[in-house]
């Protein structure tokens, strides 16, 4: 069990691990398409994505499509790398068990 | 163990799914098909193309052709309007510009078979092979289809598989030449469309605050 404390915290729910892997393959999501794909509420996703952000590991732009404001999610290059190591750990324990 | 499994499944699916352009509207299919068939009749009734009857004859052939082209013209810019409409709706709708990587996969892997299928009409017209250009195109676009379908509903497989099927009965049943075009451009969109249209457009998306 000593190979769990490589696990990174910030992605220990299954909703967080959600939110970055959207958003590690796409350039930018906009907060209704993350809550359409989860299947979330407004209130939990804004929660995990605050904790994301807190983290350093995603940013935000409130920008307008045509006259609608829409908050668009952006994942940062410490995103980017803390995502790869937690799925690398996750594959070694896999394979290690 | 089983949790993380879980997990990274979760992971590969969203991957997937969130890379697609979702934003296709079923509308836009709807308008495009009966852009289509309003052309079909048009040139049906008006230019009294019946597929087998040109095939035939190069005087008559001769008169109505470059008629044909300039109203095949018209139904694409008509159709493209329509569908770029309704889908910028759409992606309003889900808070997406329209113009994102995805879109721009869709288009490039869409627009490379219709551009090729577009030079090769062109040179069939060019050589007088005219009635050749309905299976052509009806070929061509389903190979657009096919090969667009990955970055977008996966629905769009199957219409594609439908065109070129279709285009390939024009090309040995010549007679129903007209018929098959108004099918696959016409009535294969309108239903697409509205199958797609109920399953993905019907539910609301809420505008968060």
């Amino acid at each position: 069990m000593q190979i769990l404390q490589n696990f990174n915290k910030a992605f220990e729910s299954k909703a967080r691990l959600g939110i970055m892997s959207v958003l590690m393959v796409n350039d930018v999501v906009s907060f209704i398409v993350l809550k359409d794909l989860l299947s979330m509420t407004d209130g939990n996703l804004a929660t995990h994505l605050r904790s994301l952000e807190e983290a350093n590991y995603i940013t935000f732009k409130k920008e307008f499509i045509g006259r609608k404001p829409s908050t668009v999610y952006k994942v940062t290059v410490e995103g980017k790398r803390a995502f790869g190591d937690h799925l690398n750990e996750l594959e070694k324990f896999i394979k290690g068990s | 163990m089983n949790e993380h499994l879980e997990n990274l499944k979760e992971i590969r699916s969203l991957m997937e799914r969130s890379s697609k352009f979702l934003s296709l509207s079923g509308l836009s299919g709807i308008s495009a098909g009966v852009c289509a068939l309003l052309g079909a009749w048009y040139a049906y009734a008006k230019l009294h193309v019946d597929g087998s009857g040109l095939l035939s004859n190069p005087e008559i052939r001769h008169e109505i052709v470059p008629q044909l082209v300039v109203e095949a013209l018209i139904v694409l810019t008509f159709a493209l309007l329509f569908g770029t409409l309704f889908t910028i709706r759409k992606a309003r709708k889900q808070g997406l510009s329209v113009w994102n990587k995805t879109s721009k996969l869709l288009l490039l892997n869409l627009m490379i078979p219709l551009i090729a299928g577009g030079f090769f009409c062109l040179g069939m017209l060019y050589h007088g092979f005219f009635w050749l250009c309905f299976p052509a195109t009806l070929v061509f676009y389903g190979v657009a289809l096919v090969s667009a379908s990955k970055y977008t509903l996966h629905d769009i497989f199957y219409l594609g598989i439908a065109e070129i099927v279709l285009g390939i009965i024009a090309l040995f049943l010549a007679k129903y030449n007209l018929i098959c075009w108004a099918i696959g451009f016409g009535v294969l969109h309108i239903v697409y469309g509205s199958v797609m249209y109920f399953k993905y457009d019907r539910q609301e998306i809420e505008i968060p605050k």
